[in-house]
């Protein structure tokens, strides 16, 4: 039942820019896709482990810059006499390395934010981000600061000095966006069904517990991190280079915030919770945008949080199952009834 | 020489109001573990109502700073009472996300009713500074910094000597127990909620005739209010006001011997490493637990 139904869901999504013609509304599902990557990585962090990471943009911020970078190559004049040149190479290396960078920088964070937890971690997330975001505005020599890293290589596909085609169009990045999603989709899922998955879930859900029977929590926080931050950087990846600039802006706070709403309310600690809750809030602020001012689009923002939090505790995808299995429930018992008269 | 004492009366200086600042949110965090999201947002409410008293409407200036204040209680007491009351026994994740979802709502709210420009506000004070020696400082400045010194001795007097700061602190060691002893708790809370609010509105007042005002001010202030409050260790009160003082002499030396862009990045880097050495905080207080 459930197989047939994410059949469906495929089929339909790789439909999408066959009967899609309006560009714009590509544009808007590619940056939803990005984004519902990126909350799929905080998911696994927040969902999984327990843990609240408000620093998450960092990790998108580090692979963009990264893989921007390393697409366009840098030189960085280390002393007076001696300059370290960079020279660029190709997209996917550049992807890559973003990657890889992200996924060190999280393995770092999680060596020294997991000394603490609660309060004092999220405060350590969001300060760590914050000194990103500073050191990307100030390091004019590598970063350009505020005047923003710009022709940044969009993606290229095929085999080199054969065949190769470079994705300037909104249909193959399109596409690209939704493998990078599926691919994240089912290493989160393998992962949260394997034994470091309940490792995490275990140790979310009573740490002490968890930890006299033997579970090193800190080394599956660790690379829980790790993972949730070489995704996060993924996404940043595929942002740098379908967008093709980038500023500090990327690193600001308000990010993090869309992809915890995106999670929270959706459901954390489920598959599905964060794509429902990217693609509802990845169209919301295109929807409200018709009669909006933006500062109203973030108050509405701010407000259905809230609500969220209030009335949907555990989010929209786990309130619906319960909904459904009520449901059926009833109604087989209603059957039941009627054999039985 | 003269530049290093210059620096160290900068610090001490600005250090009055971080101090303000810590202490709001360290009472908040530590009797009520909630993790004030909207706290940098009552700062920026401060500075933008004595702005509205002060300028726009031509009242007393210091009459403009007192209202401000009343003002941020009273707006810190509804939100204790519309939005956390409600949520009392949640977790710390679940009111730490109905923060953010205020801090954005109250943010976007000032933008639309205020507009993006900055505001600067007229102070009575002379322009010319006073000078000691080869240091010198502007009048308002001396102004803020001693308002805020009798706000943190009031707020001192206010949690050791009186009634209602016995039973704060009684809530604080053990919530259960305190209301097993007749301590109101629902009362506690919001007047704790009230308090800090009040002294970060008070923050936000003295501080916008010193800068210029705009929306958004106040996420500055409270991140920086965040890395006071681990600097002290969450909880504490002599801890908020050493690590206010802490935080600003550490922007100033970061300001003055290193880079005025990382300025704002010494507090986060004084917070990592604090939690690398010492994750308490540097003067945490003993709690129980049970």
């Amino acid at each position: 039942m459930s197989r047939w139904i994410s059949i469906l869901w495929l089929a339909f999504l790789f439909s999408i820019p066959l009967w899609m013609i309006d560009l714009y509304v590509l544009h808007i599902l590619i940056n939803t896709g990005i984004f519902v990557i990126a909350a799929m990585s905080l998911n696994l962090l927040l969902g999984y482990t327990g843990q609240l990471s408000l620093g998450h943009v960092a990790f998108f911020g580090i692979g963009a810059y990264v893989s921007a970078l390393v697409s366009l190559g840098f030189d960085l004049e280390l002393t007076d006499t001696y300059t370290f040149v960079f020279d660029a190479k190709p997209v996917w290396i550049a992807f890559l390395s973003g990657i890889i960078a992200a996924g060190l920088f999280g393995w770092l964070i999680g060596r020294v934010a997991f000394k603490v937890r609660g309060a004092y971690f999220v405060i350590v997330t969001i300060s760590f981000a914050e000194v990103v975001r500073l050191v990307s505005l100030n390091w004019i020599d590598l970063t350009e600061g505020p005047m923003a890293l710009n022709n940044i290589q969009p993606f290229t596909l095929g085999i080199p000095n054969l065949w190769e085609m470079t994705l300037y169009q909104k249909i193959p990045n399109y596409y690209l966006v939704l493998v990078v999603a599926i691919v994240c989709y089912i290493l989160i899922r393998r992962l949260v069904h394997s034994r470091i998955g309940r490792a995490m879930i275990g140790l979310r859900e009573n740490e002490p517990l968890a930890a006299s029977v033997g579970v090193n929590v800190t080394h599956y926080l660790v690379i829980a991190t790790v993972i949730s931050a070489a995704m996060a950087g993924a996404a940043g990846g595929l942002y740098t280079h379908y967008f093709r600039i980038i500023d500090p802006d990327i690193f600001l706070f308000i990010y993090t915030v869309t992809m915890v709403i995106m999670v929270v309310s959706g459901g954390k600690g489920t598959l599905a919770g964060p794509i429902v809750g990217g693609i509802i809030f990845g169209l919301l602020p295109e929807i409200l945008r018709e009669f909006a001012a933006p500062e109203m689009q973030w108050i509405i923002y701010g407000i259905a949080m809230i609500l969220i939090v209030f009335f949907l505790p555990d989010g929209i995808v786990p309130a619906l199952k319960n909904w459904w299995k009520n449901h059926r429930s009833k109604r087989t018992d209603s059957a039941e009834m009627d054999a039985g008269t | 020489m003269a530049e290093f004492l210059q620096h160290i009366l900068n610090a001490i200086v600005l250090g009055g109001t971080y101090a303000l600042l810590g202490i709001g949110l360290t009472l908040i965090f530590g009797i009520m573990k909630v993790v004030n999201f909207t706290h940098g947002e009552l700062y920026s409410f401060g500075a933008y109502m004595i702005f509205m008293f002060s300028a726009m409407l031509g009242l007393n200036f210091f009459l403009a700073i007192i209202l401000s204040m009343v003002l941020g209680v009273l707006l810190g007491g509804i939100i204790e009472f519309a939005l956390l009351r409600p949520l009392r026994g949640a977790n710390i994740d679940t009111t730490m996300l109905v923060m953010i979802g205020a801090w954005i709502v109250m943010q976007n709210l000032e933008q639309l009713s205020w507009g993006g420009v900055a505001k600067s506000i007229n102070h009575p004070f002379p322009l010319d500074p006073l000078v000691i020696g080869e240091v010198s400082v502007s009048w308002i400045r001396v102004f803020v910094f001693f308002f805020a010194v009798i706000l943190i001795i009031g707020s001192y007097y206010l949690i050791n000597n009186t009634k209602l700061g016995k039973s704060m602190r009684a809530t604080f060691q053990d919530r259960d127990i305190a209301a097993l002893m007749g301590v109101n708790i629902n009362r506690v809370y919001t007047a704790t909620f009230a308090l800090g609010s009040g002294l970060a509105a008070t923050a936000g007042a003295l501080l916008g005739p010193v800068f210029v005002v705009t929306p958004t001010m106040g996420d500055m202030a409270a991140l920086k209010a965040f890395a006071i409050v681990i600097l002290g260790g969450l909880g504490s009160i002599a801890g908020a006001t050493i690590g206010g003082f802490i935080l600003a002499l550490a922007e100033e030396m970061g300001a003055g011997y290193i880079s005025s862009g990382y300025r704002d990045a010494m507090g986060f880097i004084l917070i990592i490493l604090v939690l690398i050495f010492r994750p308490t905080g540097l003067f945490a207080l003993k709690e129980r637990y049970g």
